[in-house]
């Protein structure tokens, strides 16, 4: 069997910030005792990721998805744990591992800023050794699933930022990398440059059978191009599986619409109500006891028509956001659902 | 030809490519900015005028010569000095300093190449566009300050490579004082005092042999003089073949030293990188 194309285990990173208490007064103790803070941006996580899978990354601000694409890509040291990568340990940043893999930012610039892609594209030629006729054929490719063939020849500081972050992918896969670190790549561009960068995403895994690591805080990136997610929060992963079961794990209800012949019958006894329109009312029921309110409704109601339905995942992961840590997910333990292909079992203990 | 020696051969071919294209793609830039680039050549003329003006003045007070040094020779070491101090500027610490702060260094981390290859080969297409800009310059002070200046070609041969010796001695000495940077984020006041040893020491305030002997005697132990006074004596000054030679040997010895402690921090320095600012 293959290798994992992206292999973590207790993963670890904390920082030492300074810290003081504001004003003249602590400015000056500080001089003679620092104070520090620990900081675990990465507490521990554990995961692989099979060679041409797209994972979505998923976390609030300051959750340690970024942290954990910097040691993925070799640009931080972890503190702890292990990370390999296409068989290399990223921290040593060996050149045939830096060769074979990308980290895009969706807020950071790494073409030159006052001259045509194009030059930078070449520059990527010469850093990279690509010999010229397998370069002039993947960056001539690139730009046409891009569109962007009249982008690359004007300055890059006369691009707009949608237009930019597109020239910008183009330079990011010009070495063909297996491994790809996407870090909101679609961060502050329109629904359009979003979808085109999406399919572009896609396309490049399908041709190239890629490997990609996304985060973003679009879900439609997510819901678009991932079959599986995994979420971390307070540098701990709460779920790491299909995109369709996070429901499964964090959804506490679920939501019924009914439509009766009194529009004024007081529902209140089978659930919150969330909606009425006429003879058509939503009602929010606790998961657990969604099939026995159902049945009571059918049982004591003149009921027309009735679904039930899952909240929407871009609700489900804003709930999981919100709360601490959801009950029955320790520090310890994640939850690891089975993702075709990937033969991880149902659970795992870290 | 062996595997090894082929591997190899093309190795260097990769690094003699990267090292055109990355100086090529410099010089389009500064050439872009040519007026701005201009006027800040100019506006670094202010200091070797000055010093030329003094000198010129005291010479001329002295009878045409301070220690024997002519107003000719004073001339000549000063218009050299401009292309010389051009040939200095480099990537300093400040810069090592906002790479870290700002998380720049994090797009260079990912090139399969190190960052230094960055900052010499574009510092490097910097100075080709500087070298000619700095011709019409160099014009105008020879008319204006009427040099002393005769050299051999085995001297202007010397002159052409100890130019960029002193790029690089530079070039290796500020990385090594980069690397502080990953220890502490400022940096400036280790800076500072080290440029200012290095302006006395190195021939940039006055040349050499107007310094006192324990000064003159400090100065052969330390980088700076290879780095400044050298390149400049080698073209307007008398120095013997040996001297010539013997002087791009110890520019050479520099830089090996000088790149090896850089290697040997960076090796350390990188795990402390914390890709912050992105």
């Amino acid at each position: 069997m293959a290798a994992p194309a992206v292999r973590v285990a207790t993963l670890n990173k904390t920082f030492f910030v300074p810290e003081r208490d504001a004003g003249l007064r602590a400015s000056v103790q500080s001089l003679f005792k620092r104070r520090h803070r620990e900081v675990r941006a990465v507490d521990g996580i554990s995961f692989e990721i099979e060679s041409g899978e797209i994972v979505g990354f998923l976390g609030p601000n300051g959750a340690g998805k970024t942290t954990t694409l910097k040691m993925l890509s070799g640009l931080l040291y972890p503190t702890s744990g292990e990370a390999r990568v296409l068989g290399h340990v990223p921290s040593k940043r060996e050149r045939e591992f830096l060769r074979r893999i990308t980290l895009v930012m969706g807020n950071r610039n790494q073409l030159q800023w006052d001259l045509p892609a194009l030059d930078s594209y070449e520059l990527n030629r010469a850093i990279y050794r690509l010999p010229r006729p397998e370069f002039l054929e993947l960056r001539d490719e690139m730009i046409d699933l891009l569109d962007v063939g009249d982008l690359v020849r004007k300055p890059v500081r006369n691009l707009s930022l949608g237009e930019r972050m597109k020239v910008e992918i183009v330079g990011s896969l010009l070495h063909r990398p297996g491994v790809l670190f996407l870090d909101e790549p679609t961060i502050g561009l329109d629904v359009t440059m979003q979808k085109r960068i999406r399919e572009f995403i896609a396309e490049y895994n399908r041709r190239h059978g890629a490997t990609v690591l996304l985060t973003s805080h679009y879900m439609a990136d997510v819901e678009a191009l991932c079959r599986r997610v995994i979420v971390i929060h307070q540098g701990t992963i709460l779920f790491d599986g299909p995109l369709a079961r996070i429901g499964d794990q964090f959804e506490a209800f679920k939501t019924l619409t009914i439509e009766i012949e009194d529009p004024d019958a007081d529902l209140s006894g089978y659930g919150a109500v969330l909606a009425r329109d006429n003879g058509r009312v939503k009602l929010r029921v606790p998961k657990a006891e969604t099939a026995r309110v159902t049945a009571r409704l059918l049982a004591d109601r003149e009921v027309a028509d009735l679904t039930v339905e899952d909240p929407p995942i871009e609700d489900v992961i804003e709930l999981v956001f919100a709360q601490e840590r959801p009950a029955g997910v320790g520090s310890t333990e994640t939850q690891r659902a089975e993702v075709p292909p990937s033969p991880a079992p149902e659970r795992e203990d870290q | 030809m062996s595997t090894l020696e082929a591997g190899e051969a093309g190795r260097l071919r990769s690094y003699f490519d990267y090292y055109l294209t990355r100086g090529r793609t410099q010089i389009q830039v500064n050439f872009q900015y040519r007026v701005a680039t201009y006027m800040w050549m100019i506006g670094m003329l202010a200091e070797p005028i000055v010093y030329l003006v003094v000198w010129t003045t005291i010479s001329e007070h002295q009878g045409g010569a301070v220690q024997g040094i002519s107003t000719g020779e004073f001339a000549a070491y000063y218009i050299v000095w401009t292309l010389v101090r051009n040939m200095n500027i480099v990537f300093t610490p400040y810069g090592w300093e906002w790479r870290i702060r700002e998380g720049e260094l994090s797009a260079a981390l990912l090139r399969p190449l190190h960052p230094l290859h960055d900052d010499i080969a574009g510092f490097a297409g910097w100075k080709v566009a500087t070298i000619l800009l700095w011709l019409p310059i160099a014009a105008v002070l020879w008319i204006a300050f009427d040099p002393t200046l005769d050299p051999t070609l085995l001297e202007v041969g010397v002159f052409s490579l100890a130019i960029w010796g002193a790029y690089l001695i530079r070039t290796m000495f500020m990385s090594t004082l980069g690397m502080v940077t990953f220890w502490t984020t400022r940096v400036s006041a280790l800076f500072e005092l080290l440029i200012a040893l290095e302006l006395l020491l190195s021939g940039r305030l006055v040349p050499l042999p107007l310094m006192p002997d324990w000064a003159q005697e400090l100065a052969n132990f330390l980088p700076f003089k290879w780095s400044f006074y050298f390149p400049i004596q080698s073209l307007v000054g008398d120095l013997s073949t040996a001297e010539l030679l013997g002087g791009l040997a110890a520019q050479a010895a520099w830089i090996v030293i000088l790149t090896a402690l850089t290697l040997f921090f960076w090796r350390f320095a990188i795990r402390r990188y914390s890709a912050v600012g992105n």
